[in-house]
């Protein structure tokens, strides 16, 4: 059950994420990233991650994405014109890139503990024990993100004013 | 029997996205589709570091995976923001036709 889910989920983020750089119209790419999204939030389930599960669903597939999808309507991006295929370039960086993914592969294969890591169910950390950690031993980067987060909100009105 | 899943499948699921992502923003030219393949590297970091949790059984790289996504909200905030600006400058979301720093 727990292999057949993750391989499910895990094929649907590569598959997404394929689908997301190779669609020209950037509606299509931002759906296929909120595939992503989902099928990641999945494989935290799966990990024992129930909180950051939601949190991928709620800030990424929620937030970050309707603000994506936002901005391609407001920019009124079209279906991208893709540039001449370089047949050189082509065959050069594939075989590379091919090289760089099973050379990954094969450490990840061989470098790796062989521990069962996944049990569907088995939650290591709800979101009691991860909102402790964060206020007990975390505390001062909990209170360093809410001032970057503030940076970034006036940042963001300061860009988005008209006279710039 | 399929052979049970480790932390090692994460750690090639992460390397497969963060490996798309780069593609994608090498490849792709509206800003808007890299600043997504952005997101999907940040996604995948974030993938290793909750495996590695599990792994060693503490709560601490849930808790950096929790930055991680505040970190990537900023990021996305204010890179969209510097994108409306540019495309009200510039009226182009390409990144080879916004080429002011080039000589």
């Amino acid at each position: 059950m727990d292999v057949v889910l993750f391989l499910l989920f895990a094929s649907v983020a590569v598959g997404c994420a394929i689908n997301l750089v190779l669609q020209t119209h950037p509606i299509s790419s931002a759906l296929s990233l909120i595939g992503v999204m989902g099928s990641l939030a999945v494989l935290y389930l799966l990990l024992g991650g129930e909180f950051i599960a939601a949190v991928q669903l709620i800030v990424y597939a929620g937030a970050i994405m309707v603000l994506f999808v936002f901005v391609i309507m407001l920019l009124n991006a079209g279906a991208e014109k893709r540039p001449t295929r370089k047949v050189l370039r082509t065959a050069v960086a594939l075989p590379l890139l091919f090289t760089l993914a099973g050379v990954g592969a094969w450490l990840a294969a061989t470098q790796t503990p062989k521990t069962d890591a996944v049990k569907f169910g088995a939650y290591t950390a709800g979101p009691a024990e991860v909102g402790r950690a964060i206020f007990t031993s975390y505390l001062l980067p909990f209170e360093v993100t809410s001032i970057l987060i503030l940076i970034a909100i006036l940042g963001a009105i300061v860009l988005a004013r008209k006279e710039i | 029997m399929l052979a049970p899943i480790t932390t090692g499948h994460y750690l090639v699921l992460s390397a497969a996205l963060l490996l798309i992502g780069a593609v994608g923003i090498l490849m792709r030219r509206n800003v808007v589709v890299i600043m997504m393949s952005i997101e999907l590297i940040l996604n995948a970091v974030n993938i290793n570091l909750v495996a590695f949790d599990k792994y060693l059984h503490k709560l601490n790289g849930q808790i950096f995976a929790i930055f991680v996504i505040t970190v990537a909200v900023a990021e996305a905030a204010v890179g969209l923001g510097i994108l409306i600006a540019l495309f009200r400058n510039k009226e182009t979301v390409l990144v080879d036709e916004i080429d002011l720093l080039k000589w």
